[in-house]
C-alpha cells in the first residue's frame, strides 16, 4: 500500500513537473514570437515612415504608386531614386551591425566586446581619416580605405591573440589596446589638419546614410547574402559553445576554431558595413542587450538584435533627418548614441535582471 | 616584490631626469642640477628646466600616477580587465563639459577648462554610478561597465553636434582632446594636487575591499565586507584620481588600461600591491611618451596623448600575448 501510495506520488511528480516544463517552453515560444511581431511590426512602419516623410511631400499612396511604377516621374525619383536606398541602406547596416554585435558579446562573452569598443571600427576609421585627409580622396576610395583598415585591425588581433587556439580575453584587450592606437592616428591627422577637413572627417566617423545610391547597396546586400547564411550556419554551435568550452568540447565541438570563425564573421559584417555608412555610434553595442532584454530567457537572440539594429539606424535616420528643432540636420550615427545610450541607461535602472 | 619595487623606483629616477634633459634644447646633467639647486638669472638652460621642464615632469608623474591607479580602480570594481576612464564615461563626461565651456563661455586656457573637467568628470561618475544602482539588484558590475558605455556613447554624440556646428570650438577642442602635458602651469597642478593625494590614499585602503570584491559579492560579503560602502569608496577615489588627471593633462586613456596589466603581470593579483606598481607604472609610461613625443620629430613635438598609445600598445599586446590567462 504504502509502496504504491510512493510510486504514485513519483508519477505525479514526474507529470507536475514536466507540465511546468511545457509551460515554461511555452511562454518563453509566445514571448519570443510576441517580441519578433512587434520589432517586425516596428521595422516596418518606420520604413513607411522613411519612404514618406520628406521634404517633398507625397502621399502614401502616391509612394506606393511610385514604388509599384505608376508614371508620376518626381514622385518616383523622389522614391525610388532618393529614399529607397537610403532606407534599404540603413536597414542593411543595422543588421549588419546588430548581429556583428551579438555574435562579438556572446562569443568573447564581454558585455563591452562590440566591434566600436575592440578596434575594428576604431580601425575602419583610422583608415578613412586617412584616405580623406591625407590622399584627399572621397567616395568609393574612402569607403575601400576604411574597409581595409577594420580588416588589418581584425588580422591584427588574430595575430596577436592566436597562440594554439584563441581565448576571449585576449582578443579583447589587445582590441582595446589596438583601439588606442587608431584613436591616436586619429587623434594626430585631426589635429595636423585644416579645421574644415578635420570637420569632413568628423562628419565621417559619426557615421551616415546621405551617400546612400543604388550601386553602395547592391555591394552591401551582396556582402550580407554571404555573410548572413553563415551566421546562421555557426548560430547553433555558438549556442552550444555558451555551455562553456568544457561541455561544448564533449559534445564534438573545437571551440576555439568555432570562436575564431565566429569573430570573423563578425568582424566581416561590421567592417562591411562600417564601410558603407561610417562606424555609426553605439548600435552594434547596444542591440543585443537590449534585444535579450526584451525576450529575457537567456538565448542568443541573433534575429533579435539585427531587428533592434534595423529599427535603431532606420529610426535614428528618421529624427536625424527630420525631427530635429530648426534646419540642424546630422548624421544618423548622432542620433544613434544619443538615443541609445539613455536607452540602455533606462534599461538598467529599472531591469529587475542585468543583460547578459 | 623589493626587487621589483627599486626596479621602477629606478625606471621612474630615469624618466623623470630623462624628461628634465631632453627635448628640442638638450641640456647637460650638470645643467639641470645646478639649474634645480642654484640657478643663474639669465641663463636660458636654467630658465628652461626651471620654467618648462619641471613643471612639464611633475605633471606627468601626479598625471601618470592617478591615471594608472584609476584604471587599477576601475577594473578591480568592475571586474573586467577592459574597464578604464575611456569606458566607463568619466572622460567623455569632463570632455563634454571642457566643450561646453569652449563653445558656450569661450575659455580657451588649460587653466579655465581645470574645473570644468573636474566638474564633468565627477558628474559623469555619479550619473553611472547612480543608474548602475537604481534597478533590484543594485550596482553590479556588469551594469557599471554597460551604463558607462552608455553615458560615453551619448555624450560622445552631443560632442559631434557641437563639432560639426562650431567650427571654432572644433578648433580649441582637437588640441584639448589628444591630451598632452605641454604647457601646464604649476597653478594647474598645485590646485589638484589635495584630490590626487585623497584618491591615493583612498585608493590603497581599498585594496582589502577589491580582492575580496574580486570574489564576487557574495564571497565579500560572507568575509565580513560592506559591498556597497567599499565600492562607494572606490568609486569616490576613481573621481577624484580621474578628475584630477583628465583636468592637468586631458582624456589620456591608455594609461588606465595599460598599467593595470602591466601591474599584474608583475606582481599578481593582490590589490595592494597593483594599486602601489600602478602608483609607480603610470608616471614611467606618461612621461616616457611625452619624452619620446619631443624627440621624435624635433623641434616640434608630439603630443604625450598621442604618443603613449603608440608606445604603449605593443608592450601591452606582449604581456597580454605571453600572459595565459588574462585575470578578470
Amino acid at each position: 500500500m504504502s509502496a504504491g501510495t510512493l510510486e504514485h506520488s513519483a508519477a505525479d511528480r514526474r507529470e507536475v513537473a514536466a507540465a511546468g516544463l511545457r509551460g515554461a517552453r511555452r511562454r518563453r515560444r509566445t514571448r519570443r514570437t510576441g517580441v519578433l511581431a512587434v520589432l517586425v511590426a516596428l521595422a516596418l512602419s518606420l520604413s513607411g515612415a522613411a519612404l514618406v516623410i520628406g521634404d517633398f511631400p507625397l502621399s502614401p499612396g502616391q509612394v506606393l504608386g511610385a514604388l509599384l511604377g505608376a508614371d508620376d516621374p518626381s514622385a518616383r525619383f523622389v522614391v525610388v531614386e532618393l529614399r529607397a536606398p537610403r532606407l534599404l541602406l540603413g536597414a542593411l547596416v543595422g543588421v549588419a551591425f546588430g548581429l556583428a554585435g551579438a555574435l562579438f558579446q556572446s562569443v568573447l562573452r564581454n558585455p563591452l566586446a562590440s566591434p566600436d569598443i575592440i578596434g575594428i571600427s576604431q580601425g575602419a576609421s583610422a583608415g578613412a581619416v586617412a584616405a580623406l585627409l591625407l590622399g584627399g580622396l572621397s567616395g568609393a576610395a574612402v569607403s575601400l580605405s576604411a574597409l581595409a583598415g577594420g580588416a588589418f585591425v581584425g588580422l591584427l588581433l588574430y595575430a596577436v591573440a592566436w597562440r594554439g587556439g584563441m581565448t576571449g580575453h585576449r582578443f579583447v584587450l589587445s582590441g582595446i589596446g589596438v583601439a588606442y592606437v587608431c584613436a591616436a592616428v586619429v587623434g594626430y591627422l585631426l589635429t595636423r589638419s585644416e579645421v574644415d577637413q578635420a570637420q569632413v572627417a568628423l562628419r565621417w566617423m559619426a557615421g551616415g546614410l546621405a551617400q546612400a545610391e543604388w550601386g553602395l547597396v547592391q555591394v552591401l546586400a551582396l556582402a550580407l547574402a554571404l555573410l548572413v547564411p553563415l551566421v546562421a550556419l555557426v548560430a547553433r554551435r555558438l549556442d552550444l559553445l555558451l555551455l562553456g568550452d568544457d561541455q561544448a568540447g564533449s559534445l564534438g565541438l573545437r571551440p576555439e576554431v568555432v570562436r575564431a570563425g565566429v569573430v570573423a564573421l563578425g568582424v566581416a559584417l561590421a567592417c562591411a558595413a562600417t564601410a558603407a555608412a561610417g562606424p555609426v555610434a553605439f548600435v552594434a553595442f547596444v542591440a543585443a542587450p537590449v534585444a535579450r532584454r526584451l525576450l529575457s530567457d537567456g538565448g542568443l537572440a541573433l534575429a533579435e538584435s539585427a531587428l533592434v539594429g534595423v529599427v535603431l539606424v532606420v529610426g535614428a535616420d528618421l529624427v536625424a533627418q527630420h525631427l530635429l528643432p530648426g534646419d540642424l540636420s546630422v548624421p544618423a550615427g548622432v542620433v544613434t548614441g544619443a538615443v541609445g545610450g539613455p536607452y540602455l541607461i533606462w534599461l538598467m535602472a529599472t531591469g529587475r535582471t542585468a543583460a547578459r | 616584490m623589493v626587487g621589483w619595487a627599486s626596479a621602477l623606483l629606478a625606471l621612474l629616477l630615469l624618466a623623470v631626469v630623462a624628461s628634465l634633459a631632453l627635448g628640442a634644447r638638450e641640456i647637460a646633467l650638470g645643467q639641470v642640477w645646478a639649474a634645480l639647486v642654484d640657478p643663474v638669472a639669465g641663463d636660458n638652460d636654467h630658465l628652461v628646466v626651471r620654467d618648462l621642464r619641471v613643471p612639464r615632469t611633475l605633471v606627468g608623474l601626479v598625471g601618470g600616477a592617478a591615471l594608472g591607479v584609476a584604471g587599477a580602480l576601475m577594473q578591480g570594481v568592475t571586474r573586467n580587465p577592459i574597464a578604464d576612464p575611456g569606458l566607463l564615461g568619466i572622460n567623455s563626461g569632463a570632455s563634454l563639459a571642457v566643450l561646453g565651456a569652449i563653445s558656450l563661455l569661450g575659455v580657451t586656457s588649460v587653466v579655465g577648462y581645470l574645473w570644468f573637467a573636474f566638474a564633468g568628470a565627477a558628474l559623469a561618475a555619479v550619473v553611472v554610478y547612480g543608474a548602475a544602482s537604481l534597478g533590484l539588484e543594485g550596482v553590479t558590475p556588469v551594469k557599471l561597465a554597460l551604463v558607462g558605455a552608455a553615458v560615453t556613447a551619448t555624450s560622445t554624440s552631443v560632442i559631434t553636434v557641437v563639432l560639426l556646428a562650431d567650427t571654432q570650438a572644433l578648433d580649441d577642442y582637437r588640441f584639448w582632446q589628444v591630451g598632452s602635458l605641454a604647457n601646464r602651469p604649476l597653478d594647474v597642478l598645485t590646485a589638484v594636487a589635495p584630490f590626487v593625494v585623497v584618491g591615493l590614499v583612498l585608493a590603497l585602503a581599498a585594496g582589502r575591499v577589491l580582492d575580496a570584491l574580486a570574489l564576487g559579492d557574495d564571497v565579500a560579503r560572507g568575509l565580513g565586507q560592506d559591498v556597497v560602502r567599499g565600492r562607494l569608496l572606490v568609486v569616490l577615489a576613481v573621481v577624484l584620481l580621474c578628475g584630477s588627471a583628465v583636468s592637468m593633462v586631458g582624456p589620456i586613456a591608455f594609461v588606465g588600461l595599460a598599467v593595470p596589466h602591466l601591474a599584474r603581470a608583475v606582481v599578481g593579483l593582490d590589490h595592494r600591491r597593483i594599486v602601489a606598481v600602478s602608483a609607480l607604472l603610470g608616471p614611467v609610461l606618461l612621461l616616457g611618451a611625452d619624452v619620446a613625443g619631443r624627440l621624435v620629430v624635433r623641434p616640434g613635438e608630439l603630443e604625450a596623448g598621442l604618443v603613449v598609445a603608440l608606445v604603449g600598445a605593443p608592450v601591452l599586446l606582449l604581456v597580454v600575448r605571453r600572459s595565459q590567462a588574462v585575470a578578470a
